[in-house]
């Protein structure tokens, strides 16, 4: 057999199941490639030990014929996702000592359906920032080849600064990072105002951001409780929709978490799209968007049509208003939700000469440079007499681009083609810079989706002239990510799956 | 909110004489009732009073990374239940938000309580003033539901204070008045009469030394029937005796300072009861600004008004119903009615005591004899040695004019000490009152034949009559019938 970390989820299931392969011998050649791909800093956290663990109880359930959805999977989890006596940081200062004692509802999901963990993933600390440079542990490093750059110059750049080197986007930059790279088969992710899809956009990965609500937010470290989402990222729109069977469902200790059946998502993949409606947003046609991404989306809607699709053009007149009002929102609800990292309880605590020193002392050597702003950015549009002139109207334009989508889908439109970021991925510290609206400017294809509650698919659709992947967003109605896997299957085909990079980071 | 509506006629009586005129307090209360339930508002920990610190601490109390609060039910329909209490508007949809202050007792950085939408609007409470006689109404601004942080010990270390979350995240009540209070003592009525219908309702415990119930006391002083003043909060005020005090207290220092020439600064102050006066604890520069939004883990809190009518219905009988029902069944005074209905075990108890007797008898015996003794052993009604039974069997030996009423006395006393069936010990003990005319006529012909001089006196002032009933009685052992006694002596003294 080929490498392992080569399979697909979906293929690795398969040869699991027809014991052509060990779940111990999948989750071994994972393991290895991670230990060669340690400079890539995709994982903050590996746990072999667990894994191998894991893969041997497995493999007991495989041959019993007892196997789960997810039987001897090796996963990478994001460091959002609470793991009971594993270390689960959000990549942040503050809690670089914290073990948590529960385990977050999702991951305890993936483990009851038989996955196996081979560690956790490195994000932008608290899951603010769209390359995952402001992790505490450093960016994690995109596997795809910058342009014109050999892979023995790659690797002289990588732990070097890494200078010239790519950035896989964030926040969930560990988890594209490590699915491009063949470090797991499948990646939990967050995705607040695109965490999940512009990574996968960059890296050439398919990353699904569930409709609010989908998947349970109960042990996720918080950063905007109202735009929070979990999903996955992975290497084909199959292997996503195998993963969100086994991460949606409702949970009683989310209110925010709807009691609705988890269908098999596995089972839209591959049915017909004809006499779908798939509108095509006029206002998503930015100012200064390359040509190349312009052509990217006409030959996506090209390929829908030519599946049975209709594409009609529609307005959603608010979008122009959604980054700005989403950066009123997100910092608003991450100053209170941040509120408990004081080194009272757990975390890492500076000692102070009173409480007001410890805290202010053990704040601001926790929090990094992003989440410092953020925090300052949701205390003031909180504070009396701004709140009516920030919080209330971005609510306002929230509720108004929420409308927006509910009047196209109420015109007949199925889903929503855009593309999914305004460029392909940029070098590390290119956009880390004095004006963090550079990097805000990222998020403008995906933020209305969250602001919207809506499910979001971004599907990589072809490469740029320079040879960096692209992909497509697709935006359904609430809770019909089927028919969303249903068009991102089209679209993979079409396009042909991206071709991960050879290792030249080993 | 709604404008301030002055809802009272200016009573001189309340007013407090200044040294350039009468002024009038205007006094609003916000009280924390700590809600009865078996577990917190948004975890499943226990929300019991005590236990070892931090022994009542779920994940999400000690606000843990990604911990999420999910509703408690019975938290909501006890505060359904105590608004319908208090004859308020019950909101069928309610926000939770976020109040947000940094302090190592509130682990999440904020509380979780609701500021523009809460689960109960308006509504009144009547208060019958025991001191000075007569009704107010106190109108009812909201209650709504939040949470209670816990404690920081700063006694436990010279260096270091500790923090125990027992209490964090406990269900509290807060039911803010109208301004509509003019004395200490409408105030202490006040939260009396509250603290009654909530321990009527279950819904809190209205324990004020485990802090369950709490006032914040707004006071501010005027010349009668002006404008409003601007108002001080004293906070967090543990004893309906210390909210008196402190409200005395603030006033007269706002009267002195007014009188003077100065002005009132808005602020909160604290009320010290070792030196029986307030201090300032911040001043409204110093107020926090708590950045209140919508708690975005919650969804709004939403019910039905079948709901509602259906927690209405299962609602006991409230005080003002049952003082109503007394005076109307029982015949008894009013004032007897309101002492009575006080305490929902001291009105089941007259009631027990009650049925099918004289209630006018009983509410004395319960009142006078009972409540008397209970009051000076440190003891209530539930751990009375006389039970209601035994208290209903003295009553019915005195209305059968089995026993006299001084008897009665000496009986009660025996059952309380000694306990026992009150029927068989006045037969054991041969306490029956003596009825037998001749043996009374005996006793009080033995009584002249002894007294020949005040027999004269007695001709001449019929008033020493009492002196010879007294002789007679003790002559029987105090078992003759002192009507009987009376009349027999008023014949053979010839004394009309």
């Amino acid at each position: 057999m080929t490498d392992l970390t080569s399979l697909t989820l979906a293929e690795a299931r398969d040869a699991l199941k027809a014991k052509k392969i060990s779940a111990l011998e999948l989750t071994d050649a994972h393991l290895n490639a991670m230990e060669k791909a340690k400079a890539l800093n995709a994982y903050v956290l590996d746990t072999p030990k667990h894994a191998r663990a894991m893969a041997k109880a497995s493999d007991t359930k495989l041959q019993k014929g007892e196997a789960g959805l997810l039987e001897g999977i090796p996963l990478g989890i994001k460091d959002l996702y609470a793991t009971k006596g594993v270390r689960t940081t959000a990549c942040s200062k503050i809690l670089l000592n914290f073990v948590p004692e529960y385990e977050s509802t999702v991951t305890s999901k993936l483990w009851r359906d038989g996955a196996v963990m081979l560690g956790k993933l490195n994000n932008d600390e608290f899951a603010m920032g769209s390359s995952n440079e402001s992790s505490a542990f450093g960016p994690s490093v995109s596997p795809i080849l910058p342009p014109n750059v050999s892979a023995a110059q790659a690797k002289a750049k990588l732990g070097n600064c890494n200078k010239g080197l790519l950035v896989p986007g964030g926040s969930s930059g560990g988890s594209a990072a490590a699915i491009a790279a063949r470090l797991c088969l499948g990646a939990t992710a967050t995705d607040t105002g695109g965490s999940i899809r512009q990574p996968a956009a960059f890296t050439g990965t398919v990353g699904m951001k569930p409709t609010y609500g989908r998947c349970s937010r109960w042990g996720i470290v918080a950063f905007a409780s109202s735009l929070d989402q979990d999903g996955p990222i992975a290497k084909t729109v199959r292997d996503t929709a195998i993963m969100l069977r086994s991460m949606a469902g409702h949970d009683p200790k989310d209110t925010t978490s709807v009691d609705r059946a988890v269908p098999d998502y596995e089972a839209a993949i591959g049915k017909s799209i004809k006499g779908m409606k798939i509108g095509i947003p006029k206002e998503y046609r930015v100012d200064g968007m390359s040509q190349e991404i312009d052509a990217l989306w006409s030959k996506g809607a090209e390929w829908l049509k030519q599946a049975g699709a209709e594409i009609v053009e529609i307005s959603l007149p608010h979008t122009h208003y959604a980054l700005p009002a989403y950066y009123i929102v997100a910092p608003a609800e991450a100053s209170s939700n941040l509120a408990r990292y004081d080194g009272v309880r757990y975390g890492v605590r500076v000692p102070g000469k009173d409480i007001i020193d410890l805290y202010e002392k053990t704040r601001a050597n926790g929090f990094g440079v992003e989440v410092r702003r953020r925090i300052m950015i949701g205390t003031y549009v909180l504070s009396a007499g701004y709140y009516d002139a920030y919080y209330v109207r971005a609510q306002k334009i929230r509720t108004l681009i929420k409308q927006d989508f509910e009047k196209a889908y109420d015109s007949g439109v199925d889903a929503v083609l855009t593309p999914a970021t305004p460029s392909p991925a940029f070098g590390i510290g290119e956009k880390s810079g004095a004006d963090p609206v550079e990097m805000y400017l990222n998020d403008i294809f995906t933020v209305t989706v969250n602001m919207a509650g809506l499910p979001g698919l971004a599907v990589p659709a072809g490469v740029s002239k320079e040879g960096l992947p692209l992909g497509l967003q697709l935006i359904g109605r609430p809770f019909d990510e089927e028919i969303l896997f249903s068009l991102g299957e089209v679209i993979e085909q079409a396009a042909g799956r991206t071709k991960l990079p050879d290792a030249w980071w080993a | 909110m709604n404008a301030i509506v002055d809802s009272r006629t200016p009573d001189p009586k309340k007013f407090i004489k200044g040294a350039t005129g009468d002024w009038e307090i205007i006094i609003g209360l916000e009280i924390h009732a700590q809600v009865t339930s078996k577990a917190k508002l948004f975890s499943g920990a226990s929300a019991e009073y005590g236990g070892d610190p931090n022994a009542h601490v779920a994940l999400v109390d000690a606000a843990m990374p990604g911990m999420l609060p999910v509703i408690n039910e019975e938290c909501v329909k006890q505060a359904i239940r105590s608004g319908l209490g208090l004859n308020a508007q019950i909101n069928l949809r309610s926000v939770f938000d976020r109040k947000n202050y940094f302090y190592p007792d509130l682990p999440q950085g904020y509380q979780i309580s609701q500021y523009k939408s809460p689960i109960v609007g308006e509504g009144k409470v009547i208060v019958d003033l025991p001191e000075s006689g007569g009704q107010i109404t106190v109108g009812i601004e909201r209650l709504h539901l939040e949470q209670d942080a816990g404690k920081s010990l700063h006694d436990q270390s010279p260096t270091m204070s500790f923090v125990d979350l027992n209490r964090s995240g406990v269900a509290l009540m807060e039911i803010v008045s109208k301004p509509d209070i003019r004395s200490s003592e409408e105030a202490r009525a006040y939260v009396t009469k509250l603290r009654t219908i909530l321990r009527y309702l279950g819904t809190c415990d209205g324990n004020m030394d485990e802090g369950s119930l709490r006032a914040d006391v707004n006071v501010s002083v005027r010349r009668p029937g002006g404008a409003f003043g601007t108002r001080c909060e004293i906070k967090n005020v543990n004893s309906i005796r210390f909210m008196g005090q402190a409200i005395e207290y603030e006033a007269r220092r706002q009267v002195g300072i007014l009188e003077d020439g100065g002005t009132i600064d808005q602020e909160t102050r604290l009320y010290d009861a070792a030196k029986g006066e307030t201090r300032s604890m911040r001043t409204k520069e110093e107020a926090h600004d708590y950045r209140y939004f919508p708690d975005p883990d919650l969804l709004p809190l939403e019910f039905t008004q079948s709901y509602v009518d259906e927690l209405k219905a299962h609602l006991p009988e409230l005080p003002d119903a049952k003082k109503a029902r007394f005076i109307a069944d029982y015949g008894l005074t009013t004032y007897d009615a309101s002492v009575l209905v006080g305490e929902r075990d001291q009105a089941d108890y007259f009631e027990s005591v009650a049925q099918g007797r004289d209630g006018k008898l009983a509410a004395n015996w319960v009142i006078n004899e009972l409540f008397g003794r209970l009051n000076k052993e440190g003891k209530d009604v539930t751990t009375s040695p006389v039970s209601s039974q035994q208290l209903g069997a003295i009553v019915d030996l005195i209305s059968e004019g089995t026993i006299s009423g001084k008897l009665a006395k000496d009986l009660f006393e025996i059952v309380w000490t000694e306990g026992g069936d009150p029927r068989a010990i006045v037969e054991a003990r041969g306490m029956k009152q003596m009825t037998d005319t001749g043996a009374i006529e005996k006793a009080i012909d033995a009584v002249i034949a002894a007294n020949p001089d005040k027999v004269e006196q007695a001709k001449a002032k019929p008033t020493m009559i009492g002196w010879f009933v007294g002789q007679v009685m003790k002559e029987t052992g105090g078992k003759a019938n002192p009507q009987a006694v009376n009349d027999l002596l008023k014949a053979k003294l010839g004394i009309q």
